[in-house]
């Protein structure tokens, strides 16, 4: 089958929050950019279905300042964070939200005109932006596709799904996918490669995110010889709706809750538990989300869990007039979900949220392959082992926008390259092209498969039983998966999407796995039954690459703890 | 406890024939037609083809459908013991089973080659 050939000077893969900020900045200096997304422009990932708050350093209502934003975020690293990446997001924080703010955005503001800020989990004050509570990642979204959209010289490609990067005299030259709607092959040169792709949730029975999120940016980067860094830390948020069953609200729309009112956190015995684990429920929310998980968790493991495996989240205490007033249209579409928060609790548990690992950057978001950029979640090192409620969006507006000033250097500097051949990326357009029997394997059911692996064995809780018996079960199950995707190509093939797919998650499946064995500790995110203490011999990161079929880890020391040792 | 529903599908494409197809879904209740639609996939034909993004909390507003001749979020149509009667949008172009092009045109690959051309 031909491809579908198409050229631009910047191609961005995935259009969420921080794609769709790069499009605009490599755009704004003059280049020629395809903005490509495997689903809806602006609509899949994870930017709108972000619920809550923006971190940023504005002192617009109370002194604050970039500096004491870091040093939070640094904390909850604990001590693993890339200290200039996260500099960079604390820094180029407040001109991203005040360039939204310019774009319409609509942040709450105060009587005084000021933008306020909400007190949110390991900030040392106010420092989190929103414009409504659940509301915020919609309103970011919906901003940025009006700029987008106005926007001269980019051209946005929905139902795209990118299949594999092309390398080419050792620069990432474009990209080979699939037109969804067609089946068609896709062709597509670029001077540089902006990789926008998010996490990894879906790798997990339970996530708060997109369907669409399963690690594909980091196959992608692994395969064209990128590095990745810190994959062994996955976070979960700890308050993910369980029961009862609820339909068209958001899993992760009780933090909002919590924030503005409360709410204890209870056992299966309707008592407070939080406390044996280091972290008093006194009704206010300062507890933080690796903490959260940890004592949920181990509470049902003792046999203290609710009926379906969680906790109670309960706002009884509250009255009815107080949660009318602060979420009037959510407790209607509760009530019509069969739920009266004045009666009843919720039953919550940890589900799968964000990544802190990711392709390994530096400050100017570039990766190991010349012209290929990452942006977003995509990025690995900012967070550490665990990421600082509300620099999720920030991180999206900040790398974003430096990836597409990146590319656009990058395209400057190296000046028109000729178009892609078929022969330039033959393999993964014959990939692409190929067809192979129907299989009796449901694809569809391999991928809750892999789901329920992951949740088991390489979910909050790891032992090295667990993480071996996943390594020899992902092995097997890239056997069965085969060298050719199900059936002939057409006009929107799900089990060949879903085949694409597995073939990376199984590979990022592998890539968590592999670090979550190698570190012999416990620290933030990646906890270790074998392991229970964080040690100092463990104050450094584990970079991924892929060696033929092989995983290697290289194991640098932290450039924080690097910097503390030298002045010491 | 575990109840039946009776997922009557259209299928196909242009280029085949149309036909209707139906499973059966156990489901509990509070679960939505998208949890049904994703337990066929997973457990009865993965080639069954219609769209979702955002699983459960109606923020992509992509699995849009028809469902007995009236337009619905498949997130937030309860499944119920019965027979209920599942079509692609009928103002949309059809690709396949319940899927329908629903981007903006602007936002389509058809769009981006014909781009392609013209430079």
């Amino acid at each position: 089958m031909d491809p579908i050939k198409l050229e631009t000077d910047v191609l961005v893969i995935g259009a969420g929050g921080a794609g769709i900020y790069a499009a605009i900045e490599a755009a704004r200096a003059g280049n020629r950019v395809l903005l490509a997304d495997r689903s809806l422009i602006g609509r899949g990932g994870a930017t709108v279905m972000a619920m809550m708050t923006v971190a940023v350093a504005l002192a617009d209502a109370a002194p604050d300042a970039p500096e004491f934003h870091l040093a939070d975020t640094l904390a909850s690293g604990r001590s693993l964070s890339d200290p200039e990446m996260a500099r960079l997001l604390c820094e180029e924080g407040p001109d991203r939200i005040r360039e939204m703010d310019d774009w319409g955005v609509g942040w709450a503001r105060d009587d005084s005109g000021a933008i306020t800020s909400a007190h949110a989990p390991g900030h040392d004050r106010p420092r989190c932006v929103y414009v409504d509570f659940l509301n915020t990642g919609p309103a970011v979204s919906k901003t940025l596709r009006k700029v987008l959209n106005r926007a001269d010289g980019i051209t946005r490609v929905g139902d795209l799904q990118i299949v594999d990067l092309v390398v080419k005299d050792g620069a990432a030259a474009g990209a080979v996918g699939v037109d969804i709607a067609s089946g068609r092959p896709v062709l597509i040169s670029a001077g540089a490669t902006v990789l926008a792709t998010g996490g990894l949730t879906r790798l997990y029975r339970r996530s708060s995110a997109s369907s669409n999120m399963g690690g594909d940016g980091y196959a992608l980067a692994l395969r064209a010889g990128a590095e990745l860094i810190d994959m062994e830390f996955v976070q979960f948020f700890p308050i993910g709706h369980l029961a009862p069953r609820l339909i068209g609200l958001d899993p992760i729309m009780w933090d909002p809750f919590r924030y503005k009112l409360g709410g204890l956190l209870l056992n299966g015995e309707m008592q407070p538990f939080t406390d044996r684990y280091g972290a008093p429920e006194d009704g206010r929310y300062v507890i933080t989300r690796d903490t959260a998980t940890y004592a949920i968790l181990k509470e049902v493991e003792a046999g203290r869990g609710t009926p379906h495996g969680g906790a109670y989240l309960s706002f009884a205490h509250v009255g009815r007039e107080a949660l009318e007033a602060a979420f009037g249209p959510v407790i209607k579409k509760l009530a019509a979900n069969g739920i009266d928060l004045t009666e009843m609790p919720v039953e919550v548990a940890p589900i799968a949220h964000y990544h802190m690992g990711g392709v390994k950057a530096d400050p100017l978001m570039e990766t190991a392959v010349p012209g290929l950029l990452v942006a977003g979640e995509a990025v690995g090192g900012a967070n550490g082992a665990n990421r600082l409620s509300g620099n999720a969006i920030t991180e999206a507006l900040v790398f974003g926008h430096r990836a597409g000033r990146s590319a656009a250097e990058f395209v400057a500097s190296r000046g028109g390259q000729a178009p892609l051949q078929e022969s330039d990326a033959a393999t993964a357009l014959d990939l692409v092209s190929a067809s192979a029997a129907p299989s009796n394997d449901n694809v569809a059911n391999q991928v809750a498969a892999l789901q329920e692996l992951m949740t088991r064995d390489v979910g909050p809780f790891r032992t090295e039983a667990g993480l071996k018996r996943a390594l020899t079960a992902l092995g097997r199950m890239a056997e069965d998966l085969g060298d050719a995707p199900p059936g002939r190509p057409g006009p929107f093939t799900p089990e060949r999407t879903d085949w694409f797919d597995l073939r990376n998650m199984l590979l990022v499946a592998r890539a968590v796995t592999t670090a979550a064995l190698s570190r012999t500790e416990s620290r933030g995110a990646h906890q270790r039954e074998d392991f229970p203490g964080q040690l100092d011999e463990w104050t450094c990161n584990q970079a991924i690459a892929l060696e033929g079929d092989a995983l290697r880890i290289a194991v640098a020391q932290n450039a924080a703890a690097k910097l503390k040792a030298a002045s010491a | 406890m575990t109840e039946i529903a009776r997922l009557v599908i259209q299928r196909g494409s242009e280029d085949e024939d149309p036909r209707t197809e139906a499973f059966d879904t156990p489901f509990e209740p509070g679960q939505s037609v998208l949890d049904g639609l994703r337990w066929i996939r997973a457990n009865k034909d993965a080639s069954l083809a219609f769209r979702y993004s955002c699983i459960s909390a109606n923020a992509c507003k992509e699995c849009m459908l028809r469902l007995d001749g009236k337009v619905v979020y498949a997130c937030l149509a309860r499944l119920e013991p019965r027979e209920m009667r599942l079509e692609p949008l009928a103002d949309k172009p059809w690709l396949r089973d319940l899927a329908t092009e629903i981007a903006p045109p602007g936002e389509r690959m058809g769009a981006a080659a014909r781009k392609e051309t013209a430079k």
